[in-house]
């Protein structure tokens, strides 16, 4: 090893307090970036590898009944590889011992065997024998959660009729790797459950002899799903098609995709504000070292030292620091990205989880990192390079410092002389001072960040559960109903109120824009199911056109007064063209509402309903569920306070743990920036303060001229974090708008409160670590020795 | 010679501000003792100009060190009147240096963003019964500097504010560590002069560490160190200004 790099290793060891320092901003940096690189790429392999070994559909038609032959016929259309019918209903399932209803999916699978497309992984257990119809494969998380084991029976209502099957296996399908039931946020495996029956069972139980109502299409490689869409919509049409759709389009795949997507703009976001903070630390503990060896560097360039070979010391310097850090960081990184990727893991159900990260995240973190510490020293080493050997060798001129001139002369004057000092340090290095306040606003702003999650999750869930919906419980028909219906609801024990409503599947188009989704008939005068402006507006459904929510109305460029091509997926099939009367604002879904009557009216039927929203009388609630279940009508029961719950209880831990992480992150940011500025400003003045030692001021005096300097600017970073905290949190909250659901801005005064909180105390810490050095000065060697 | 040598010399007259007891201090550095002070006895009288001559590693700044309460002997007693340092905490060596010492350093070790009246003012802030700033650098002769920053002074100019900024606290004793080690002769003659006037007009115990021999014909006494002890103590008969001084 030469001289130079052994001075680099004694340098590194000196230092350490701040190399660490500089070590743990980038490590954050680089942990976020692995984490979310190693777990996208791990959720995308994943999805991908059991797409293909399960043979997951590309295409998915669905109809009211289509004759069995028909199968053939789209399996001959252009592109087509195969298709594969197949009966897909709600049932309502009485769980023993549970007393609410709970839902199931109840799909056909060939009695002999796998399908040919969208195969199960059998998870335990066997598959449904030929002879027995009454033999059932369940969801696994479904089975664990209601803690349900291989022999025990479910009753399942199917249309009307009970009937009682046994459990034989529990599997996983591609099709549910986010199994969420109608109108839920969150998969509820208590109460959501997909079960596989017999093809036989389910054409007896839904009148379906000879019959299907979905089919699911492989394409040949390279055959864009569109024409194929349009193709099979025509063919399904007269047998009561809603609407043919791709892969991207299917409910759990798009989910899926949807997280992804948020993974990958979250990988471009965070890590930034953590480099560009290592780099600018970086800087300064170079700047500052190099400023300390002008000597060392005059004598080696005397010696014949090259520039570069210089410049290479200092640059190595740089990367060592950046480089301990990546290493710490691709450590965690990879361990945060195998934790992340579990927790998706439980939430998006794979039979196999594939975490083998490539080198690509961590070259990418690794090189990004090096070079943005590289891209900070930049301007610490031309220093030394530039310096001439003669002029190096001679000890630095004494910074020149100015009076503050008009109003800040007068503040200055009412000043002592310790602040004096210190507010002048400060306007002698502005750009120094600058980035100190705003490495620690980062971490203010990381920091709010990170609780403005709470916070907005809170938001949403006041506004889309308690404020637009009143009702405790959504009833869903199996098919629409006469108005008569909601009377008999409120003749069931505990129903004090119940309020009709009708969906449709609809595809709204604007000139070249369109959107599939589906279009609710409310009653103008809703009061429990409200189209409610998260604004804080109960908005009135006007007795003609349609009222958008913001983010609809944005995909299909139209404002109020604009008209919207309606078409709909049911029934006759009505296509009409509806004036948007309104728009408002909702945190979930692309929502759009008309008044019931209209919507009846559009769909040439009498006053239909196949929604019932519910008041419930808790005291009677588990006499209600008993007579729901037994209610043939009834597809399916939706209970607004188990939404509420499984939402929390989904996002509740999950977001603590990350909201904790960033914390920490934040810590590491302001600590490592206070200390630095701090160890910088004692290596600067060492020799200032212990001559203040010497003329007689005690040590917390002397802490007090170089600690106030940090503390001040500090106090300029509070105010300053929480606006950079406001921003950060609008650029992810932006960057995490899907079309399902946006976060609302929020960000409650008690967040900012936290936040500051926070940063003060680990200024505090460090400050504290720094103030131990302050005992350990050396009063004599500053008699003798000049700097 | 040493110890009794300066003992017999001592005059009865005026009381003494700072004296020391056989004041040891060895270095330990690894394995190697270096014996800084071998029983040093000597007394400071008040209001004189001591010179403390030697050359370097003689044990003169060691000595001063330990007079001025930043480092501590290894044996011996130092007294300040009747109080003895050696006894004094941390907090109350602190205390001392604040209300008793005042220190002029080879290189200035002014503040630089500090004028030279807040320099001064640094102390008086602190200080029990200080001088106005602008009083203690008029007798420095900086009347007119007084909103300089150190940057904009000359050497000499900013030893003066030093000078002015010890001073300022009226101290019992003002100690100096080479005041003009980084002057041109000219210049240094500028500072002794400030020093011997501070001496003369406010009565200031005084001792001026040198290896400049030439500086010792302004002092009233002279206490030259050799190997870390006392090698001679000599009384001035006549003491010369400054200006008559020539290195």
């Amino acid at each position: 090893m030469n001289a130079l790099d052994r001075k680099l290793l004694r340098d590194l060891w000196r230092l350490r307090g701040q190399v660490m320092a500089v070590a743990f901003i980038v490590a954050s940096g680089v942990a976020v970036l692995v984490m979310s690189l190693t777990s996208h790429e791990a959720l995308q392999d994943t999805a991908d590898a059991y797409y293909e070994r399960y043979r997951f559909a590309e295409v998915f038609g669905t109809a009211k009944r289509a004759p069995e032959p028909l199968v053939r016929r789209i399996a001959a259309l252009p592109g087509v590889q195969s298709a594969e019918s197949r009966i897909s209903e709600f049932a309502i399932v009485d769980v023993e011992g549970f007393a609410e209803p709970v839902m199931a999916n109840v799909v056909s699978i060939p009695e002999h065997g796998q399908p040919e497309l969208n195969r199960l992984a059998l998870r335990s257990g066997r598959w449904i024998s030929a002879t027995r119809s009454d033999e059932v494969i369940v969801n696994e998380p479904f089975l664990e959660d209601h803690g349900l084991a291989l022999g025990d029976e479910l009753s399942v209502i199917m249309r009307g009729h009970k009937r009682s099957l046994t459990i034989v296996g529990s599997a996983l399908s591609p099709e549910f790797v986010y199994a969420i039931g109608p109108g839920a946020l969150m998969p509820d495996d208590l109460r959501y459950g997909i079960f596989w029956v017999g093809r036989k069972t389910l054409e007896a139980a839904y009148d379906l002899d000879g019959a299907f109502n979905t089919v699911a299409l492989s394409l040949l490689r390279g055959t864009p799903p569109e024409g194929v869409i349009a193709r099979l919509d025509e063919l399904l049409e007269r047998n009561g098609g809603t609407g043919a759709y791709a892969r991207a389009d299917q409910i759990s795949n798009w989910f899926l995709t949807n997280e992804l997507d948020q993974l990958e703009r979250m990988s471009g976001i965070l890590p930034t504000v953590f480099l560009v903070v290592a780099a600018f630390l970086t800087n300064a503990v170079l700047a500052r070292l190099i400023a300390i060896e002008r000597g060392e560097i005059g004598v080696l360039k005397a010696f014949g030292y090259s520039n570069l070979a210089i410049g290479w010391h200092y640059a190595k310097m740089a990367m060592a620091m950046a480089g301990l850090g990546v290493l710490i960081g691709w450590g965690l990184g990879y361990w945060l990205g195998y934790y992340n990727t579990s927790v998706y893991a439980d939430l998006y159900r794979f039979p196999f989880l594939l975490f083998r990260p490539s080198a690509e995240p961590f070259l990418v973190a690794g090189v990004v990192s090096l070079g943005a510490s590289l891209l900070g020293a930049l301007g610490a080493v031309r220093g030394a390079v530039a310096l001439p050997p003669a002029e190096a060798m001679r000890p630095p001129a004494p910074p020149s410092f100015h009076k503050s001139a008009g109003v800040l002369a007068g503040l200055t004057s009412q000043l002592d002389q310790p602040t004096r000092m210190i507010v002048r340090q400060i306007g002698r290095w502005p750009l120094r001072s600058a980035l100190t306040v705003t490495g620690v606003g980062m971490s203010i702003a990381v920091s709010i960040m990170a609780i403005q999650w709470i916070d907005s999750i809170d938001r949403l869930v006041e506004v889309y559960y308690h404020q637009a919906q009143r009702q405790d419980a959504v009833v869903a028909l199996a098919d629409p109903e006469d108005e008569a219906a909601v009377r008999a609801f409120t003749t069931l024990p505990g129903v004090l109120a119940a309020e009709p409503a009708r969906v449709l599947p609809v595809t709204f188009r604007a000139g070249q824009l369109r959107h599939r989704g589906s279009l609710e008939g409310v009653e103008p005068d809703a009061r429990l199911s409200l189209v409610y402006d998260a604004g804080g507006r109960i908005v009135q459904v006007p007795p003609e056109g349609l009222v958008l929510s913001t983010m609809l109305a944005r995909k299909l460029g139209v404002a109020p007064g604009d008209s919207v091509l309606v078409e709909v997926r049911e029934g006759r099939r009505p296509v009409r063209t509806l004036p948007v009367a309104e728009v408002f604002e909702t945190y979930i879904g692309m929502a759009a509402y008309i008044d019931r009557a209209a919507l009846n009216r559009l769909m040439l039927e009498p006053r239909r309903v196949d929604l019932v929203s519910l008041l419930i009388d808790s005291a009677e609630e588990r006499a209600l569920y008993a007579e729901l279940k037994e209610i043939p009508k009834v597809s399916a029961v939706m209970l607004r306070r188990a939404a509420v719950d499984t939402f929390y209880e989904t996002l509740g831990e999950t977001l603590m743990i990350f909201v904790s992480l960033f914390i920490v992150f934040a810590c590491t940011l302001s600590v490592g920036v206070v200390y630095n500025a701090a160890r910088i400003a004692l290596s600067e003045r060492g020799r200032e303060l212990a001559t203040l030692r010497v003329l007689g001021f005690s040590r917390w005096e002397i802490a007090y001229f170089l600690l106030g300097e940090a503390a001040l600017l500090v106090l300029v970073a509070l105010p300053a974090g929480c606006l950079f905290g406001a921003g950060l949190a609008w650029i992810v909250v932006a960057a995490f708008e899907s079309e399902l659901f946006r976060i609302p801005y929020v960000i409650e005064p008690s967040t900012y409160g936290i936040a500051v909180l926070i940063c003060l105390v680990s200024a505090l810490v460090s400050g504290l670590l720094v103030r131990r050095r302050l005992d350990r000065l050396d009063l004599i060697a500053v008699l003798k020795t000049r700097e | 010679m040493g110890a009794s040598a300066q003992e017999t010399e001592a005059p009865t007259g005026p009381a003494v501000t700072l004296s020391t007891r056989g004041v040891t201090k060895v270095y330990r550095s690894g394995e190697v003792e270096v014996h800084a002070l071998r029983g040093v006895d000597v007394e400071l009288y008040e209001s004189e100009l001591v010179v403390l001559l030697g050359h370097s590693g003689s044990g003169k700044s060691t000595l001063l060190n330990i007079l001025g309460g930043l480092d501590r002997p290894s044996e011996g007693q130092v007294f300040l009147y009747d109080e003895e340092l050696t006894a004094l905490g941390e907090s109350a060596l602190t205390r001392y240096r604040r209300d008793h010492v005042g220190f002029v350093f080879q290189f200035y070790n002014l503040i630089p963003s500090l004028t030279a009246r807040e320099n001064v003012a640094l102390v008086t802030e602190i200080a029990p019964a200080p001088l106005d700033p602008a009083e203690a650098l008029a007798l420095v002769e900086l009347e007119d500097r007084l909103d300089h920053f150190p940057a904009q002074l000359s050497g000499g100019e900013q030893q003066r504010v030093a000078i002015a900024r010890a001073i300022a606290k009226q101290p019992n004793v003002l100690l100096c560590d080479e005041p003009t080690g980084a002057l041109d002769s000219a210049t240094g003659i500028l500072v002794l002069e400030a020093i011997q006037r501070v001496n003369r007009e406010l009565g200031t115990t005084t001792a001026l560490i040198t290896h400049n021999v030439a500086i010792a014909d302004m002092a009233d006494r002279v206490v030259t160190f050799s190997d870390g002890q006392i090698s001679e103590v000599r009384r001035n008969a006549e003491t010369r200004a400054p200006a008559e001084l020539h290195w």
